[in-house]
């Protein structure tokens, strides 16, 4: 219940808290909504030495159009992203999913940037980030890089910001008029997935699976056949494909399995309308 | 106007609705020092050492404490001789969660500090964590004094073999009703402040006259410097009825360090270290006839006590049993139960405490035979129903002598709000169209034992007695006070207790007030557990207040120079009948109850205080008819509640809207149990669901709304007719569920699922049938 | 490492030499005194925590109070109307038997009222969905989604109120 004890720092802008990162090394985590690493810290599961806080970055928190692309802040709450009329209209599969995470409590806290960083297999924005092909945009003290969402989730809870970077943005290609659905199998309504299956249907159609790897989960032989404008069926022939679905107290290898072909048909059923 | 059966809003409410309630850790009194528990991570281990050093070293800390420091009062009552549970773990450990060391520090992030640098070494040993394993030939044994695990073995009587043998048909289950964590919102907490004048406890806890005289008896003080405080409670459900160690530890070290000591539990030692409830497994097997009339029912319970038994887990079987044949007239019932130790959380009592397992054991065999016969669920209810005019009624236990109730009175009064024959084409419909979901109608007409209880019932669980205190005192206004040994956590006790003697009194409600849970306040009280608060505490209310106005009429006479029987009284005025123009108000009767000059002779001043200790001469039988309309996903087995239809019977209704809500929570619980909770264990005996994250306790959009109906058998043991209902909805709902879901699945040969249904499970059985 | 606080809470500045890591909850409860605010767990599941930060529901059990410098909280002490009078929320509670035991209360009156302000209108269905994150053991929430109904249809509610 009691978070073991922490220096805390505060970061005015990126660049202090890339300077801040540098300056205390591994033993540092950036602190935004904290509905992930705070919980984490109360177990005592996570007892970093310091927390550099960034939720008073102002500028990090923002839904734009560019081009053809929407990009959001990574200090964008879920709770704006769910309500935003930008993201409703170009990305509805980003609005929706960003209204599924945890409760609303959760979601007037929790930061698209936090969640994506944590990279639970088991969360739900990983999923609509890999369906939609969004792009992470990375500081660090050597300046910015981009990384794709699929290569940007690297092992359980593991992503590919390095010692000293922190995501500052996610370029979201626009969506618009696309068909799309979100399918989430849970036992209580504030539960994370069973499985989950976010589709997105378009020039570039993308699939992706909540809680069916040790990371968040494109389905790429799916994605691709989808593209190629394979039938249903096909499509959840191979929809387990490299998947590595985990056993817990709700499901078996078989029974996820089995619910990511009901969810994928389903998914497809909802994004046809 | 009556407020009995009124629809009046609780006086509890302002304070809580504005965050005025006072819960235990809301005190914080001067110099006010908090404990911590180290607690077991094995099941089942040998304690080489415990490391304490860099804890005590730690600034802020007061006290680090194992059962080296406790040596002469090691244990916690409550417990069986030679089983019992130490207050902190010496030399072994028996269940994931018990209490191995303590540290007191100024404040309580210190003290986490500190139980984190307490280092205890394990030599693990095996662990048995379920009944199976601990029955075992062989199984490791965790009190050596018993040769085995199983701590009593009650045979049966007789075990029926002519009458199963004799039968047309027969047929046997094996029922699990699974161990739930009660989980009230608020954890367990105490406060113990011990000093110069004397030990005061404050706890959640629902029997606080029960913990004064324990914990005095414990450490040999005096009763009347002993007190306990119960102030607002966050629920309880029976689990904060059975004592724990922190009430010792922290009166212990209080008086050791010198100043106050609070313990808060947090929810993950919650969910380890207070009792569990339920943990049965039933064997039943009913005999019965092609009509579906029940001929011979043998029921074996047996009951997981976890790691150390105490009296009420002991007791638990004792009431299932003899609930067994729940509301059906059955000629032959033989019961048997033994009760079993395992290296998990001690069990003790959960809203409905071993009523509820008899209910959904029955209920499951009725719908067997419905089942088996081709007889509907509905008529073989009808056909075994014990009739209207068969009270009183004696079962097969001394106990259960059932004194009330009209079961097919109750279902026919479900049947009007539940479209039984449409229902049952709805599903026939689906079943046949593969893309639809399926349908299931579950019924459960039940019947438990409440209203502890007469005398000798609640001694047998280590009460003092079984009655329940009232006193009620005129103040020189003309208000009153009522003193209960009730505790309420919840349930309304105090709108309930005042309403009653607003009737008996002729005094307004809002000039009653209802003091409980203070043991320096309310003299002596046994507390609100198997609901009694109003069979039993508000029967005692309107015994006392009855005796306060049949006083007060007498003065009012005097006054009135008229006779006592005459009088009666209308807006807190007394006078004859038929001549309100000539009256005197309560507030001048109660000032001259002080005055002897003023009194009618014999009459000695403060008359208008009545104290009663009530006793009932039977326990009360609340009963009822669900009915759950559930729709199953037949592609990832999920289950759905669409509609759940409830008939109580529960007696006279004090306050209808105090009565709706008690239902609406026992039938959650019920619900939540049937779909949602299980207290899981590995084989190890590590706990699988330790937070709330994995132990499912439904949130708002998890359960459905209610229907509800009612009907009414007085309760004849008391004057008010009312049985309590308490504990009825956890009885009553889960059955309905189960039954609805079987009933879902029956065409694919279904028999039988057990709780919780989980998506998965209905997926196998899905898959199976296939 | 301690941090000072600078927190609005019900209207008055406060500000404490505390703990970086003391949550919310604590601040308000053992800082300040205001002990309307629960504690009913430890991985942010119940909700009976939950405060108003700057109006939108957090559980504040999972919040660092350093973390919300110039940040005004509203908690349960400061739900009632100016006059005295209950909200209309906490008069839907009384009127419809929302609250048993009262220990979620408080958290329950505050995600309510959050929802309220945001969907002043809402259907059974969305006041469900809205206390998904505020967990009851007493009530079955039937009356709880009565009691949010009821504040809806009276939001112009007034009275003596509580003293």
């Amino acid at each position: 219940m009691i978070p073991a004890q922490f220096d805390y720092v505060e970061a005015t802008s990126v660049a202090d808290a890339i300077r801040l990162l540098a300056e205390h090394g591994d033993e540092a985590k950036l602190l935004a909504g904290g509905h992930s690493l705070i919980p984490l810290m109360k177990l005592r599961l996570v007892t970093p030495a310091t927390l550099i806080d960034v939720t008073h970055i102002k500028e990090l928190s923002y839904i734009k159009e560019d081009g053809n692309n929407i990009v959001i802040g990574a200090l964008t709450r879920h709770r704006d992203i769910e309500e935003s009329e930008l993201v409703k209209k170009h990305l509805p599969l980003v609005a929706h999913v960003a209204g599924e995470v945890g409760d609303p409590q959760v979601r007037n806290r929790g930061t698209i940037g936090g969640s994506l960083v944590h990279g639970d297999p088991a969360a739900d924005l990983p999923a609509a980030a890999l369906a939609t092909g969004a792009t992470m945009v990375i500081a660090g003290q050597n300046g910015e890089r981009r990384i794709s969402a699929q290569d940007f989730f690297v092992d359980f809870l593991e992503t590919d910001v390095q010692s000293g970077e922190m995501l500052t943005a996610i370029e979201f290609p626009k969506h618009t008029d696309a068909g799309w659905a979100y399918e989430k199998f849970v036992r209580r309504a504030m539960d994370y997935s069973i499985v989950g299956v976010a589709l997105q249907l378009g020039a570039k159609p993308g699939v992706a699976l909540v809680n069916m790897s040790n990371k968040p989960h494109l389905a790429v032989s799916a994605s691709q056949a989808i593209g190629k404008g394979a039938a249903i069926a096909d499509v959840l022939a191979v929809i387990n494909d490299d998947t590595n679905p985990p056993e817990d107290l709700n499901a078996t290898v078989e029974y996820r399995q089995h619910l990511a072909r009901v969810l994928t048909q389903r998914a497809f059923a909802s994004a046809s309308k | 106007m009556s407020l009995v059966g009124a629809r009046v809003l609780r006086k509890e409410d302002p304070n809580l609705i504005t965050g005025n309630g006072q819960y235990v850790d809301d005190l914080q009194p001067a110099g006010c020092t908090a404990m911590v528990f180290v607690r077991s991570t094995e099941a089942h281990a040998k304690i080489r050492s415990i490391d304490t050093a860099e804890a005590l070293a730690l600034p802020g800390v007061l006290a680090v404490w194992t059962s080296a420091n406790i040596v002469q009062l090691a244990n916690c009552p409550g417990g069986l001789p030679g089983l019992d549970q130490p207050l902190l773990a010496k030399d072994v450990v028996r269940f994931v969660g018990e209490g191995v060391a303590v540290v007191v520090a100024t404040d309580r992030y210190i003290a986490a500090d500190a139980a984190e640098l307490i280092v205890v070494d394990y030599e693990p040993l095996p662990a048995v964590a379920s009944l199976s394993a601990a029955m075992a030939p062989g199984a490791v044994v965790l009190h050596e004094v018993l040769g085995g695990n199983t701590v009593h073995f009650q045979d049966f009587e007789n075990p029926l073999n002519e009458a199963f043998a004799a039968a047309p048909r027969t047929a046997s289950m094996h029922i699990v009703n699974n161990r739930c964590a009660p989980s009230p919102i608020e954890p367990n907490v105490c406060l113990a402040d011990w000093g110069r004048s004397g030990l005061t406890l404050w706890a959640a806890f629902q029997a606080p006259h029960h913990l004064r005289n324990t914990i005095a008896q414990y450490f040999g003080i005096p009763q009347d410097s002993t007190r306990v405080v119960a102030p607002d409670v966050g629920g309880g459900f029976g689990a904060k009825i059975n004592f724990v160690p922190e009430f010792f530890l922290t009166a212990l070290l209080s008086k050791e360090i010198g100043r106050p000591v609070k313990y808060t539990q947090t929810r993950s030692e919650c969910l380890v270290a207070m009792l569990h409830g339920r943990a049965q497994e039933h064997d039943a097997s009913v005999a019965f006839d092609n009509d579906g009339r029940i001929l011979a029912l043998k029921l074996t319970v047996t009951q997981d006590q976890g790691a150390y038994p105490n009296g009420t887990g002991m007791g638990l079987p004792v009431l299932t049993t003899a609930m067994a044949a729940g509301c059906y007239r059955i000629p032959a019932v033989a019961i048997s139960w033994r009760n079993v130790v395992t290296n998990t959380t001690p069990v003790a009592a959960y809203r409905g405490a071993g009523r509820p397992e008899a209910s959904y054991t029955i209920e499951r065999l009725i719908d067997l035979i419905a089942d088996e016969t081709g007889v509907d669920p509905v008529e073989v209810r009808r056909r075994n129903f014990i009739p209207v005019d068969a009270f009183p009624y004696a079962t097969h236990s001394p106990l259960a002598m059932y004194d009330s109730g009209n079961f097919a009175g109750a279902l026919d009064e479900l049947l009007k709000h539940v479209n039984y024959d449409d229902l049952k084409k709805e599903q026939e419909k689906r079943r046949q169209d593969p893309a639809a979901k399926l349908l299931g109608i579950g019924f459960s007409s039940w019947l438990e034992i409440a209203g502890f209880g007469p005398p000798g019932s609640l001694e047998a669980f280590g009460h003092l007695a079984s009655w329940e205190s009232a006193q009620v005192r005129i103040q020189p206004d003309g208000s009153a006070i009522i003193f209960t040994g009730a505790s309420p956590h919840g349930q309304g006790t105090v709108t309930t207790y005042a309403q009653i003697a607003a009737d008996e009194l002729g005094i307004d409600f809002d000039r009653i007030s209802v003091k409980h849970g203070d043991t320096a306040v309310v003299p002596q009280g046994i507390g609100t557990m198997g609901s009694r608060a109003v069979a039993v505490g508000g029967e005692g209310v309107k015994t006392a207040s009855g005796r306060v106005y049949e006083n007060a009429k007498r003065i009012a006479a005097h006054l009135l120079e008229a006779s006592a029987e005459d009088i009666i009284i209308e807006d807190e005025k007394f006078f004859v009948k038929g001549t309100p123009a000539r009256s005197v108000p309560w507030s001048e009767v109660a000032w001259k109850s002080f005055q002897p000059l003023e009194l009618p002779g014999g009459m000695e001043p403060g008359a208008l205080d009545s104290t009663v200790f009530q006793q009932v001469p039977n326990f009360s039988f609340p009963s009822g008819a669900y009915c759950c309309v559930v729709e199953i996903d037949r592609e990832t087995g999920g289950v759905n509640i669409v509609n759940m239809y409830l008939v109580d019977d529960c007696g006279t209704v004090i306050n209808p809207l105090l009565v709706e809500g008690q239902v609406h929570g026992g039938v959650a619980q019920g619900i939540a149990q049937a779909l949602y909770e299980h207290m899981l264990y590995d084989p190890s005996g590590v706990p699988r669901t330790s937070t709330f994250m994995d132990y499912l306790v439904p949130a708002a959009s998890d359960l459905p709304g209610y229907v509800t109906g009612r009907i009414n058998t007085p309760n004849p043991s008391n004057t008010l007719g009312a049985k309590g209902v308490g504990e009825s909805g956890s009885v009553g709902a889960p059955p309905a569920v189960v039954n609805a879901v079987v009933d879902a699945l029956s065409h694919l040969g279904v028999k039988h699922i057990d709780m919780p249904v989980t998506p998965i499970k209905v997926w196998n059985i899905l898959e199976g049938a296939k | 490492m301690t941090i000072r606080t600078a927190i609005t809470v019900n209207g008055k500045d406060t500000s404490r030499e505390v703990e970086a890591r003391t949550l919310l909850v604590h601040y308000l409860r053992e800082e300040l005194g205001l002990t309307g605010t629960h504690v009913g767990c430890d991985t942010s599941n119940c909700g009976a925590c939950t405060v108003l930060l700057d109006g939108e529901a957090v559980k504040s059990c999972t919040v660092f109070a350093a973390q919300i410098h110039d940040c005004n909280i509203t908690t349960i002490e400061g739900a009632a109307q100016a006059d005295g009078s209950f909200s209309p929320i906490q008069e839907g509670f009384r009127q419809e038997h929302g609250l048993q035991c009262g220990y979620c209360t408080p958290g329950m009156i505050m995600a309510s009222t959050a929802l309220l302000t945001e969907n002043p209108n809402p259907t059974e269905e969305e006041i469900r969905h809205a206390l998904e994150g505020n967990l009851c053991r007493c009530t079955g929430y039937e009356m709880i989604v009565n009691a949010v109904r009821w504040a809806a249809e009276h939001p112009n509610f007034t009275s003596g109120g509580a003293k």
